[in-house]
């Protein structure tokens, strides 16, 4: 492949990504591209199948149709092997942490190194140290259990989790929510810059506006199982697209119906 | 000719039938589902045992919470048992004048039956609901989909060394169990029913058999993969949040209790009757 065909590969392309739970279709023909370096945040309301596409493309969930390709290798049509090596190169950042209660926060960091790459466990513990540092929290917070962590402090420690390995292509699942706005606009900042060190191609889903406008490159609209408007951040607000128009404004009228059950 | 009421009462009383057995094959296909689940989620897990990565340290910690941490549980509730059965046998066998088989029947009972069983049944309320619990906060809070993430396969990191630790545990703990059962028994009988220590020993050791105490010790290795069984299927599994996780802990003890009651008449059969 030539080096213009190599670069027109986007990092992650998404095609007719269906998945439903019954009789309610979740992802209804999703079609995405993520190009290598940027951030993509998606957005939409409860409920409509964000977490879902992120944990289809992590392999948590199988979907019912469509392709995940990631470097242009379709992930869904890959053997057990080749998709566990794939989705090694991926980073997740949960909503709650996800922090594991049983392992110190040292060892909370560095369990995808000792996981995949076999490191003796006082090299681990460096490494883990050094991760910290890079979210901004020191050393000592290695020793401590994510029960003793405040909720700021727990996302630190599951961002750096999320990127311990240097993964190319990282998720982040609601960074910002439960933290207070300071706190939110500190780990954006820390998502931002651990990104462009990393190099690494990011996706995040979120609620929360002025965490997409931070964080994003390109922002996408995620309603009703389908992607229903793309485009930069600076747009995101004057979209003329009347789904977006309503989420991003927060009005009760317009297309997007709460369903409310009795 | 009948009468058109009958013919319609009839034909609701059909309907009525008809729904019972409707009810009735819906629940034996859906117990059939959950047997053919847990079925399937044992062969993972045991096929995972034996697949590395290895985790020891895992294994290790396993061992200490089902093994080390319910020895008091199952000391105490063996000792009592050699005592109970003491009591009950001497008032039982003096009707026969047989109070010298106190000793042949205390033994007996604990290596084969309740030694194994008592054990199982206090480690599945001990530890069995611990695992379910455990890992179904770890299922709700998403740290099971973490360890995905982390390249790391969840039933074996979490299952497998369960499995293989309660198999373990479990045959260690009925060993102590049937020490101090036949323990409970000589204090019983030597200082409340006046026996000689010397001779209620000399019985103990004349009428138990190595198969007797082999046979226990299969049976609890058998309970002890049970238990660690539904305590890693039912949390694996649960759903939800709090009220989940709860049910998960629920399920795994009386499922672990009724197994272990279940398959101790199918062992009996298989190590006694010929």
């Amino acid at each position: 492949m030539s080096d213009a065909a190599v670069a027109a590969v986007p990092k992650l392309r998404i095609r007719g990504l269906r998945k439903g739970f019954g009789a309610k279709q979740v992802l209804d023909g999703i079609d995405l591209d993520v190009p290598a370096g940027t951030s993509l945040v998606v957005i939409g309301g409860s409920g409509s199948g964000k977490s879902v596409l992120i944990k289809c493309v992590l392999g948590l969930i199988e979907p019912d149709a469509g392709t995940i390709e990631l470097d242009g290798r379709n992930l869904l049509a890959m053997d057990r092997e080749g998709r566990e090596r794939a989705v090694a190169t991926m980073g997740m950042l949960f909503q709650n942490g996800a922090l594991f209660d049983s392992l110190p926060v040292w060892e909370n960091v560095a369990f995808g190194l000792l996981a995949r790459h076999r490191v003796g466990r006082r090299e681990a513990r460096g490494r883990a140290d050094a991760v910290l540092a890079q979210v901004g929290l020191a050393p000592s917070v290695g020793d401590l259990w994510p029960a003793e962590l405040s909720g700021g402090m727990q996302k630190r420690v599951a961002l750096a989790r999320a990127i311990a390995a240097a993964p190319d292509l990282l998720f982040f699942d609601e960074p910002t929510t439960g933290l207070d706005p300071i706190m939110g606009a500190v780990i954006d900042g820390l998502i931002v810059d651990v990104v462009k060190r990393l190099g690494s191609t990011a996706i995040a889903i979120t609620h929360d506006m002025a965490s997409a406008m931070r964080i994003a490159d390109s922002v996408a609209m995620l309603h009703k199982g389908r992607i229903v408007w793309q485009g930069a951040p600076d747009t995101l607000m004057t979209s003329g697209n009347a789904i977006v128009d309503q989420f991003t404004h927060g009005r009760r009228e317009g297309p997007i119906t709460m369903e409310l059950r009795r | 000719m009948p009468s058109l009421n009958a013919i319609v009462s009839g034909a609701a009383l059909m309907e009525r039938l008809l729904d019972a057995v409707a009810a009735i094959g819906k629940a034996a296909i859906a117990v059939a589902r959950q047997c053919g689940r847990i079925t399937l989620f044992a062969a993972e897990g045991v096929s995972q045992i034996v697949r590395p990565p290895f985790y020891p340290r895992m294994v290790g910690r396993s061992l200490a919470e089902i093994g080390y941490f319910s020895l008091p549980v199952v000391a105490l509730t063996a000792i009592f048992t050699g005592m109970v059965l003491a009591l009950q046998s001497a008032t039982g066998l003096a009707r026969f004048s047989a109070e010298t088989q106190i000793a042949s029947l205390v033994v007996l009972s604990v290596t084969r039956e309740l030694g194994p069983v008592l054990a199982g049944l206090m480690v599945a309320g001990r530890a069995g609901a611990a695992m379910a619990a455990e890992l179904g906060t770890m299922r709700v809070t998403d740290q099971i989909d973490a360890l995905t993430t982390l390249s790391t396969n969840p039933m074996k990191y979490l299952v497998a060394p369960r499995l293989l630790a309660g198999a373990i545990a479990l045959p260690l703990l009925v060993v102590v169990a049937d020490i101090l059962g036949v323990l409970g028994g000589y204090i019983i009988a030597t200082l409340r029913l006046g026996f000689n220590g010397h001779v209620y020993l000399e019985n103990t050791l004349n009428f138990v058999q190595t198969q007797d105490v082999v046979s226990g010790l299969v049976k609890a290795a058998v309970f002890g993969f049970l238990v660690a069984l539904m305590g890693c299927y039912n949390g694996y599994n649960s759903k939800g949040g709090a009220q989940g996780v709860g049910s998960a802990t629920t399920a795994a003890v009386v499922s672990a209790s009724v197994l272990i009651l279940a398959f101790d008449y199918v062992l009996t059969e298989i190590f006694f009757v010929r």
